[in-house]
């Protein structure tokens, strides 16, 4: 039981570092597809994190389904929306200003 | 938006989970947090991502906003009828004892009838009001 709780808090404590770092990276890099690179990629695996933290602390049941069932939808989710954002951002004509051939 | 693949391919996966899950928190409702607006809410949602992706003709081709108003009035209709037809068996308005034999199985029903009521009117309310924004070629 001690075990669990200490790979439990482990595990959260990881996921809230990404956050950090995801908005650390989000309030410091210049142009908005670096910005989303930095949102993007840090918000799954930190969700990732959370929800495999928190099916070690219930153990194996209907909770720990539950939550394997909302890590799938955010899997699909989350990285499909940041790509409908920075398709939606490059086809209304948003540019990195330094380079001509990105993507 | 509509000539995108992955959001056309994602969105085909998650609209059935998304309907699915509405049911779940509809019926639900009895046991845990959840209930018939909340279902509403994410069933019209399930309606406006279809919208969103898929493009105004197509959502009017699934969901014609004829129905969504039907559907609407239906709920309203549940909703007022149930209280109409316990007054009628003799109790107060919405008073759910009367509906069934025991007090017991009159609650279970009472509140089952009045959340599907709840639910039909949030969820066409919710998606009406999403297609009405975007451009309705048939009607007005």
């Amino acid at each position: 039981m001690m075990l669990a709780d200490v790979i439990s808090a482990g595990l959260l404590g990881v996921g809230a570092a990404m956050l950090v770092i995801g908005s650390l990276g989000i309030n410091r890099f210049p142009h908005f597809y670096s910005r989303l690179h930095a949102a993007g990629v840090v918000d799954t695996i930190a969700s990732g994190l959370f929800l495999a933290g928190l099916a070690v602390h219930f153990g194996p049941g209907l909770v720990t389904i539950k939550l394997l069932l909302i890590f799938i939808f955010l899997l699909f989710t989350s990285p499909t929306a940041c790509h409908a954002l920075a398709r939606a951002a490059y086809s209304s004509g948003l540019r990195e200003p330094e380079s001509e051939d990105e993507r | 938006m509509s000539d995108d693949l992955i959001l056309r391919v994602v969105s085909k996966f998650l609209i059935p989970v998304i309907v699915l899950f509405g049911l779940y928190v509809q019926f639900h409702g009895e046991y845990g947090p959840g209930g018939g607006f909340q279902a509403g809410v994410i069933l019209g949602s399930a309606v406006i991502l279809y919208l969103l992706v898929f493009g105004a003709d197509a959502a009017h081709a699934v969901v014609p906003t004829r129905w969504l108003r039907w559907q609407a009035a239906a709920g309203v209709l549940l909703y007022a009828g149930t209280g109409v037809a316990t007054v009628l068996l003799g109790g107060n308005f919405l008073d759910y004892d009367v509906l069934a034999n025991s007090p017991v199985a009159g609650q279970h029903l009472g509140i089952i009838l009045i959340e599907l009521g709840v639910m039909l009117t949030v969820s066409s309310t919710i998606a009406l009001l999403a297609m009405l924004f975007a451009e309705s070629p048939e009607e007005p």
